[in-house]
């Protein structure tokens, strides 16, 4: 079937079987570099995108149910190849080691920060919660959010 | 152009990741590219019967499936660097051929024109097992009765090594006491979170195999490869590209490294293999799993003589690389920073049927820790001791280093007592004591954890090439292969020191055995010390040259020239001068150049660093509910000693990733196998990595000793995962010291904290 969706900004038409998950559909299909797999059933949020604004594990959404919506990775925060301010923060905080689960992080930062621009530490732990890093301790990235949050 | 080394600069990696831009091997996509999926064995221990690959070959779209047999006499073996005993050492096939011996080894593969239809595919292959009896627990392993994991051996006893130095009897005889600990460490699963994968493309004109696969080791890699298939090295290329976290359990040699080349070539078209997360937790390497007893002669002063440890290691049921080399290592290192006179080791390696153990981030060393820390902590117990006055009995004073090991190795430099008095001061250890013991009369379980250790790193040498081209730009070439440590940043930082060129005109290149001189990668947390000593000496040697062209240039004596900002300038006149770009430019002019100097800004050098030993003193303060077994570390303070500091907004990386590690396996994480050899974490709903909920507090403070190297540095990499983990477990058992508790077994979760607290197993 027929699917389009707005990726990052950009209108995308591509055909989809009704079992194909969105995020096999943006990698093998769409040939992004901003979406991981890292665990295939929601434990570890290196697939996650914004759907409509609101966070979804890719692994785990059927592609068919973005049709006419919009999907967007880490790569859409970027304005003019440039980094947002809170893709800045994550530079500016250490925030990234081995960067796979990166793109996730920054999409749950976001998320969080557009619902609630000035999160308590205790709320910003809870929404990075779904999402796994091996890398950093978290420590970092906690930091990152809270430097772009408004005081 | 202000020094650059020791300054927490931005990383250089950042841009491309936060970006989504990096290109993990995942993302590497090729004309004509087949999928590879891997039918793995569901049993521990079974015969195969029979295997059939009929059904699955009929599949519109699969391109060939391969059974072991296929295989025989074609692929070669994975390579096994580290080989105990000859006799006892079971070579491995690929594919298993007649019996399967852990749960996830490969028996089939099949290969199609999308990962869809191979996996599908997959489902197709028939194999009939018939189960044997496996064997899990490595004490259960070596009793007679056992089952066998290999029927070629008449035992599971893959190597013993035992090593006695100093007259450990006597200084037995001479203890005023004799404590002895069990101490069982869990298997763990290092967990990177890209998984494992390998994309091959055979060019046939050419002869050239190139491999991209998710590696630590690219050049070791590409020998093995190599070896396997017997090829020559110099038709075969590894690329590493980018890495998502390695841990150590991508320093390995696995079969699917050597099958997806083979089928590239042998089918003619590239082939990818991704690994999923449960074929990650199950035939990716394992760490740890070691039971440890040990028995210290102590004098009532708190004086540790001897020590004797019984050390056996649950191997798996093969040997990778490093599998027989990491319990060694943990023996080796079992003295810690103290003066200990007597040591008596004995390890067993065991074969289980199991995945292998390997390297996990420490590898060795943290078992070391674990088992002398919780130790002295035992010895403070029994002699009713304060754990920090135990410790501070028995440091190796800093005038005696560098000090030899009686296992031979050499602590170059440190202060092992300055370390703790630093971190007591840092914590408040008194204040703390007493917060402790207030909170214990209100019925609160607040424990106190200590763990002041030492790592050895540095064991491999590697290769560096730096080319300034004409227009000033430079390009590093490392043997090094990070993926996530940041040495793009830190080598170019010693760069832009070395040379005076500005670190935005240095490019980092790693990972690619086509570009780079030989090396070992990244691991051991090794690659600032031996990758960046290499990048300064092959500066050091540019360097010179520029001086000399600038020299002549300037009509001056090399000794007299200056170099500040990217400029290279006369000492008694700096108003004469010529910049960095310029020197560059002159290097490539056969007109500019001084009599004698070849054409040319490029050198090339190899490292062989002489061991280092990092350390470092922690404390952890936690809190217990024996009601529910929760655990909450409510504060780490961590003092380390990494040697000279290149960029210290790194180094707290690695450390509060390392320790978060340790926490896991403190408190969450461990690989648990059925009685019947089952694997019962396969999943990251089951195997329980520590979350951003998860983290204490933690304050970092640094000492800096520098090593005796040209750079200063130590290494950082692995420290704090060798450091924490028996912090806090030392905290709990403290924690649960009212209620007569002894901890043997960790990771520490509710229901076995719990279990401990209310089901009486009191000591």
């Amino acid at each position: 079937m027929m699917i389009r969706f707005y990726l990052d900004g950009q209108l995308v038409e591509v055909d989809v079987k009704p079992t194909d998950t969105l995020l096999k559909v943006l990698v093998d299909k769409l040939g992004l570099t901003s979406v991981h797999y890292g665990c295939g059933e929601g434990s570890c949020g290196a697939c996650m995108v914004l759907v409509d604004d609101k966070l979804r594990y890719s692994c785990l959404t059927f592609a068919a149910s973005v049709n006419d919506k919009k999907v967007t990775t880490v790569a859409g925060l970027l304005s003019d190849h440039e980094l947002s301010p809170l893709q800045k923060k994550f530079v500016e905080n250490n925030a990234a080691q081995c960067g796979y689960c990166t793109p996730g992080m920054v999409l749950v930062a976001k998320a969080l920060l557009d619902k609630n621009p000035s999160p308590s530490d205790e709320e910003i732990f809870d929404a990075l919660a779904g999402n796994l890093c091996r890398c950093t301790g978290y420590v970092p990235i906690v930091k990152a959010v809270k430097s772009a949050a408004r005081r | 152009m202000a020094k650059l080394v020791g300054v927490a600069v931005k990383r250089k990696e950042d841009p491309r990741l936060v970006k989504g831009e990096s290109v993990y091997v995942d993302d590497i996509r090729l004309p004509g590219m087949l999928y590879a999926v891997f039918v793995r064995s569901p049993h521990a221990h079974a015969r195969i019967k029979s295997l059939d690959v009929s059904a699955a070959r009929r599949v519109r779209g699969v391109a060939a499936v391969y059974t072991g047999k296929d295989l025989q006499g074609k692929v070669g073996s994975q390579v096994v660097e580290t080989i105990m005993d000859e006799k006892r050492f079971v070579q491995r096939q690929p594919l298993a051929v007649d019996v399967v011996k852990f749960v996830g080894e490969p028996v089939a593969v099949v290969v199609a024109e999308d990962l869809y239809t191979a996996r599908d595919a997959a489902e197709l292959v028939q194999v009939e097992y018939e189960p044997l009896p496996a064997v899990v627990d490595p004490e259960k392993a070596l009793e007679k009765d056992s089952p066998r994991v290999h029927e070629t051996l008449e035992d599971n006893v893959c190597y013993r090594w035992r090593r006695v130095y100093g007259d450990v009897e006597k200084l037995f005889k001479e203890a005023d006491e004799v404590v002895e600990t069990r101490l069982v460490i869990q298997r763990l699963a290092p967990s990177a979170m890209e998984p494992r994968g390998v994309v091959a493309h055979y060019d046939g004109y050419n002869r050239m195999l190139t491999v991209w696969s998710s590696t630590q080791f690219p050049h070791r890699l590409r020998t093995w490869i190599s070896t396997s298939l017997n090829m020559a090295e110099n038709r075969v290329r590894v690329i590493a590209p980018e890495v998502g976290g390695g841990f150590g359990s991508k320093l390995n040699h696995y079969p699917e490294e050597v099958i997806i080349p083979y089928l590239a070539i042998k089918l003619g078209r590239p082939v990818k293999w991704f690994e999923n997360r449960s074929e990650n937790l199950s035939a990716t390497t394992h760490g740890r799993d070691m039971i440890a007893n040990v028995s210290a002669a102590v004098k009532r002063t708190g004086e540790i003589l001897a020590v004797r440890l019984k050390l056996l290691a649950d191997l798996g049921a093969y040997s990778y690389v490093y599998t027989q080399d990491n319990p060694i290592m943990a023996a080796r290192m079992i003295q810690g920073c103290y003066m200990i006179q007597g040591l008596d080791l004995e390890v067993i390696g065991v074969y289980t049927n199991k995945m292998a153990t390997d390297a996990y981030r420490g590898a060795g060393r943290p078992e070391a820790s674990y088992i002398i820390e919780r130790t002295v902590d035992a010895v403070a117990r029994r002699l009713g001791m304060d754990p920090a006055e135990v410790r501070r009995r028995n440091f190796i004073p800093a005038e005696k280093l560098p000090y030899k090991t009686l296992t031979g190795f050499v602590y170059d430099s440190g202060d092992y007592a300055k370390a703790l008095d630093t971190l007591l001061a840092a914590a408040d250890y008194e204040g703390l004591k007493k917060m402790r013991d207030e909170h214990r009369k209100q019925g609160r379980y607040l424990g106190i954890g200590l763990s002041t250790f030492i790592e050895v790193c540095n064991f491999s040498y590697q290769s560096a090439s730096v080319r300034v081209e004409p227009s000033g730009k430079t390009l590093v070439f490392t043997s090094t292969s990070p993926h996530g440590q940041g040495e793009e940043t830190a080598f170019a930082q010693i760069v832009s020191d070395a040379l005076g060129v500005s670190i935005d005109d240095v490019q980092v290149i790693h990972g690619d055995t086509l570009a780079i001189p030989y090396g070992w990668g990244t691991a051991g947390s090794w690659t600032l010390t031996s990758g960046g000593n290499a990048i300064l000496n092959a500066c050091k040697q540019i360097r010179q040259k520029m001086v000399a062209i600038a020299a002549h240039h300037l009509e001056c004596s090399p000794e007299d020239i200056e170099v500040e900002d990217g400029r290279f300038f006369v000492k008694d006149a700096p108003e004469k001068g010529v910049s960095f770009e310029e020197v560059a430019a002159m290097a490539y002019d056969p007109e500019k150049l001084p009599e004698g100097v070849e054409m040319g800004l490029a050198a090339t050098s190899f490292y062989n660093p002489d061991l280092t030993f990092p350390y470092g003193a922690y404390l952890a303060l936690v809190e217990v509910f024996p009601e529910t077994g929760e655990v909450e570390v409510k504060k780490a303070f961590l003092v380390n000693d990494v040697g000279k500091v290149v960029n210290p907004m790194l180094v707290e990386g690695q450390i509060h990733g390392g320790a978060v590690q340790a926490l896991g396996q403190a408190l969450y994480e461990e690989v648990v196998y059925g009685e019947n050899g089952a694997l019962l974490t396969s999943s990251f709903a089951d195997y329980l990595l520590p979350s951003a909920t998860e983290i204490p507090e933690m304050v970092l403070q640094r000492m800096e000793t520098p090593a005796p190297n040209p750079l200063g540095t130590k290494g950082v990499g692995e420290l704090a995962t060798i450091g924490f983990t028996q912090a806090i477990v030392n905290a709990v058992e403290d924690a649960l010291s009212p209620l007569g508790i002894r901890i043997e077994k960790t990771p520490l979760t509710p229901y076995r904290v719990w279990s401990l607290a209310n089901m009486g197993q009191r000591r």
